[in-house]
């Protein structure tokens, strides 16, 4: 194969955006049946979340009158674009071992953009219900954005200031105090970004429909939950990569890291009730800050007296 | 230009994902914070009351079970002691009873429920779903007895349609033991959880001064410390006989709702194990010959408060008027005084704690052909002492 065909099949079928997409589906079946299971239901059919996709796909398209077209409709796509450039490094991360110096703040920024194109897409779409969720979005993604960078500090000093993830992966920071402090505070971060409860303040489907997501139909609709579904694999492999040691001992650990990562999230998801915005930035700010705060000065005194456990 | 900026509006309903029923709240906000509150209920509006007129006497009860699927055991009890007053029956007292045990039952099932939509409400289906769980086997023993699961419509002029047969007490208690520990656990996770308390406590208070000005009744009255409950001041079935207690906590806040609904459940535990204990032999109905002429009233504490039935009869087989006043119907205008000032997610926690049922609730209000009310508060005040003189010239 030349070489521009393997790069599109990289992207496009494996690792890529099916591959990523097949994952996420089967994830976001893990996440439904669990909660069933800890709920005292039966769950849905393992195929539920391509049923979901594929009937939402064939569905009208409702744009209101009064929305930004082109920006309402651009959001999702700009979700997909991020969150598979996202999966797509770490996959290589993972897979294949292939890093360059700085990508962890390329992922840094990638891990923002679906927030954003939430956001424009939410406040493009001229419903009172999605303004509201609009602006707790945007207060979210400040709270959680700096203890996300704390706890990222934490790593990149627990590995002698390296930048890139394959170096990071070689260590698993998380077998020490400053490291389980700063996986415990990106764990919240990464269930403010998938927009679970206790944060999901942003869709809470009680009190503002679905929020954010109102105006959203039919493929639209689609695209979104397509790009949910890929972060409900982004997201925790970047933890697994960053804090646990990634894939690099045995492809099955790091399976099994991946899961167990997937599982915690679940288990706070049902364990908590929704908590209001203001309660969110001050957990973010105060606790996680002060918390992460203490890690990173543990890491370097750690770090610049040899002590690993710090 | 500034007169034509309007303010924002947040519509909860008609159709909405906070609760099941058609409703309509129009939240006006600023930013997260609710400046007003404009409640519209009426989206499905039977006429229960004009087709009580049409039905006899011993038919009614079933109507009024239906007014509501959860409180379907107050209703005909209330319309049952109102016609029993007309004609003077006394129930026997193994019926007294009975009804005394459906309606408990009820009760524990209507309050397993809401702490389980408060969950839902808030986001926490993991409660949700449990409380659910844990209300089930109530629902069966109700089947067991009555024959449904919900509108059992046990109750009939002069005692009870099904009798509480002596072989399912056993079976009923041991539920019941296995409910009271179920239920403390649930309380204590919700007594415990520093995440609920953040959520639930201070949140849409309504004080102790404005629950008696808007007249509010039921676990919204005890919630604000206003100890009421008809089951102890208008004793009725066989309430006065039996020993518990009155739940009432002074902070009006969503989180003391939810724990006299708690609280509640475990009263109506003793309540029902009492019964059960003194429960006497005999029938449990008397034979009904006809119905006087006359007027009266019958109040019950249905699980959201009192339940008040006004009942007419000209000495034909029908009544000839039939009022119904449900406890949402004087709970749902308290939100004015609880939920202005308020955060959004508060408010809709606030909507949901004063467990409205809207289907009591509904009226009918006349517009002409701009959409504006016809009768507003005067002529309707008008119409009405006209018609009371009118009904009082008529029953001289």
């Amino acid at each position: 194969m030349t070489e521009p065909l393997q790069i599109l099949f990289w992207v496009v079928v494996f690792p890529g955006f099916l591959f990523t997409l097949i994952l996420g589906l089967v994830a976001s079946w893990i996440v439904r049946k669990v909660s069933a299971l800890v709920q005292w239901r039966v769950g849905p059919p393992l195929l539920q979340p391509f049923y979901d996709v594929i009937k939402l796909m064939g569905k009208e398209i409702l744009i209101p009158q009064e929305a930004q077209r082109t920006i309402f409709t651009m959001a999702p796509v700009v979700s997909v674009a991020g969150t598979l450039l996202l999966s797509m490094m770490l996959w290589r991360v993972s897979l294949a071992g292939t890093s360059f110096v700085g990508d962890i703040i390329v992922a840094i920024y990638l891990m923002v953009l679906p927030s954003l194109a939430l956001i424009l897409g939410g406040s493009a779409s001229a419903s009172p219900h999605a303004t509201v969720g609009t602006s707790r979005e945007m207060k979210l993604v400040m709270g959680y954005e700096l203890p996300l960078l704390l706890a990222l500090i934490v790593v990149i000093i627990k590995s002698g200031g390296q930048l890139s993830l394959v170096a990071i992966a070689q260590n698993a920071p998380v077998l020490s105090i400053s490291g389980m402090l700063a996986f415990l505070a990106s764990l919240m971060c990464v269930q403010a970004k998938l927009g679970f409860v206790p944060f999901d303040m942003a869709e809470a489907e009680t009190e503002l429909g679905s929020g954010i997501l109102m105006e959203y139909s039919g493929a639209l609709l689609a695209v979104w939950k397509v790009a949910q579904a890929m972060m409900l694999v982004a997201l925790p492999l970047f933890l697994v990569t960053v804090f646990l040691g990634g894939f690099t001992s045995s492809l099955w650990a790091g399976i099994g890291k991946y899961v167990l990562v997937l599982v915690l999230i679940i288990l706070i998801k049902n364990t908590n009730p929704r908590v209001q915005i203001h309660q969110a930035m001050k957990f973010f700010w105060v606790h996680c800050g002060i918390a992460l705060v203490v890690a990173v000065i543990l890491a370097t005194i750690g770090n610049n007296y040899g002590i690993g456990w710090l | 230009m500034k007169e034509s900026i309007k303010k924002p509006v947040l519509a909860v309903g008609p159709f909405h994902p906070l609760q099941e029923e058609m409703e309509f709240f129009q939240l006006t906000v600023d930013g997260e914070i609710v400046t007003d509150i404009d409640v519209r209920i009426s989206y499905n509006h039977r006429g229960i009351e004009k087709i009580s007129e049409t039905l006899q006497f011993d038919q009614v009860p079933y109507l009024v079970s239906r007014i509501c699927g959860i409180c379907s055991a107050s209703h005909p009890l209330a319309y049952v002691q109102a016609v029993e007053e007309i004609a003077g029956i006394t129930p026997p007292e193994r019926a007294l009873y009975v009804r005394t045990i459906i309606n408990e039952l009820e009760r524990i099932h209507s309050h397993m429920l809401w702490v389980g939509l408060a969950g839902h409400f808030i986001g926490y289906d993991t409660v949700f779903m449990w409380a659910w769980k844990y209300r089930e086997p109530v629902l069966d023993l109700l089947e067991e007895i009555t024959g449904n699961r919900n509108n059992y419509g046990n109750v009939k002029i002069g005692g009870c349609r099904e009798d509480v047969p002596n072989e399912i007490i056993g079976k009923m208690l041991k539920e019941l033991d296995a409910l009271e520990k179920k239920t403390d656990m649930l309380t204590k996770a919700v007594l415990d959880d520093p995440v609920l308390h953040a959520r639930l406590k201070g949140v849409g208070i309504l004080s102790y001064e404005d629950a008696v000005k808007y007249a509010v009744t039921g676990p919204t009255a005890r919630g604000s410390g206003v100890a009421i409950d008809v089951r102890r001041d208008d004793p009725y079935a066989a309430y006065a006989d039996l020993d518990w207690n009155v739940i009432t906590q002074p902070e009006g806040d969503v989180f003391a709702k939810a724990v006299v609904r708690l609280l509640e459940v475990f009263e109506s535990i003793k309540i029902i194990r009492q019964a059960a204990k003194k429960l006497p032999d005999g029938p449990i109905a008397v034979e009904v010959k006809e119905i006087p002429a006359g007027e009266a009233v019958g109040h019950t504490e249905a699980p959201r408060g009192e339940t008040f039935h006004y009942v007419r009869s000209d000495g034909g087989n029908r009544p000839v008027r039939h009022k119904v006043r449900a406890p949402s119907f004087v709970n749902v205008p308290s939100f004015k005084a609880s939920c202005i000032g308020e955060e959004i997610p508060d408010v809709t926690i606030t909507l949901a704690a004063v467990d409205p049922c809207y289907s009591c609730t509904e009226r009918l209000a006349v517009i002409d052909e701009n959409n504006k009310i016809v009768h507003d508060y005067e002529t309707l005040l008008k119409l009405s002492r006209e018609k009371t003189a009118k009904m009082k010239k008529e029953m001289l």
